[in-house]
């Protein structure tokens, strides 16, 4: 799928503010994720994942950073993020269905934060994007 | 049988209080029929679809997203009985309606969205835990009855 200008405006736009607390909104993000999807913290057997924890701040912002670069190279995610895409197919091998969970719960940390900006069009092109973001670091799985 | 803690019962009745079931019901269904267009499917005699301002202004969409939204609300009335509760209405969706239980699952999401966005902070991780163990509740219930 390929996102209008219109969308790919709107990501850009919402992105400008959501820059400013990115780390704090990775955190909230796989914060909400393990709290409703608690099969998602197999995955990070190796992390403290209590609230705060500087781990769980450390992968959000790495998280955040990756989304960030797609958003840069909103015209060729699939360039930008190749590294990573390689990264999940090859090591981290992180089954498909998670990467909707964790999309969704950084649309609900966005929507909590900036709730007027949030508007139907506007979530409508993040979820676009970031399942696009998606299947760029699972199509390399097979 | 679903088991809720106290503490989850308190936080779904607690924001469930402070919902406008007709803003909130509009505003769910029409952003499941703009975030995801192909559920404009079931929506054939709505009148005007063509775009996101069309949407949210459709009487059609705002009525029948109030009517949806006050169901889930038999079901936050009802939380140690919510398949009985929605026994006929999985019926009706399965044999009248023909909808995808799939479907449950995206405008509980979309409600999901709405809610954060509309309690901002208060709308905890642990709130939302709890609400999307809800939503999938209810979301079975729909399709329980499917055949």
């Amino acid at each position: 799928m390929t996102l209008t200008q219109a969308e790919k405006a709107a990501v850009v736009t919402i992105w400008a503010k959501v820059a400013t607390q990115a780390d704090a909104i990775g955190a909230e993000s796989l914060e909400r994720l393990f709290s409703s999807y608690p099969q998602t913290k197999t995955y990070f057997p190796h992390f403290d994942l209590s609230q705060g924890s500087v781990q769980l701040r450390g992968h959000g912002s790495k998280v955040m950073n990756a989304i960030g670069e797609a958003v840069k190279n909103i015209d060729d995610i699939r360039s930008a993020l190749a590294k990573l895409s390689e990264l999940h197919a090859y090591i981290l091998r992180v089954d498909p269905v998670n990467f909707k969970l964790l999309s969704h719960c950084i649309l609900c940390s966005v929507a909590a934060r900036y709730p007027s900006d949030f508007t139907p069009e506007v979530h409508a092109a993040w979820d676009k994007f970031l399942s696009s973001v998606s299947s760029v670091l699972t199509e390399k799985y097979r | 049988m679903v088991h809720w803690t106290a503490e989850e019962k308190q936080l779904i009745t607690s924001v469930w209080s402070k919902v406008n079931v007709e803003e909130c019901g509009a505003e769910a269904l029409a952003r499941l029929l703009i975030v995801y267009p192909w559920t404009q499917r079931f929506f054939d005699n709505f009148g005007n679809l063509s775009s996101p301002t069309a949407i949210v202004g459709n009487p059609k969409v705002r009525a029948h997203g109030k009517k949806v939204l006050t169901s889930f609300g038999e079901g936050v009335k009802n939380l140690d009985n919510i398949k009985a509760t929605y026994a006929k209405l999985s019926e009706l969706h399965c044999e009248k309606l023909h909808v995808d239980p799939e479907n449950f699952r995206l405008l509980g999401d979309i409600l999901i969205i709405v809610l954060a966005a509309h309690f901002t902070k208060d709308f905890t991780p642990a709130c939302q835990a709890t609400w999307q163990k809800l939503v999938g509740v209810v979301a079975h219930a729909l399709a329980y009855k499917y055949h």
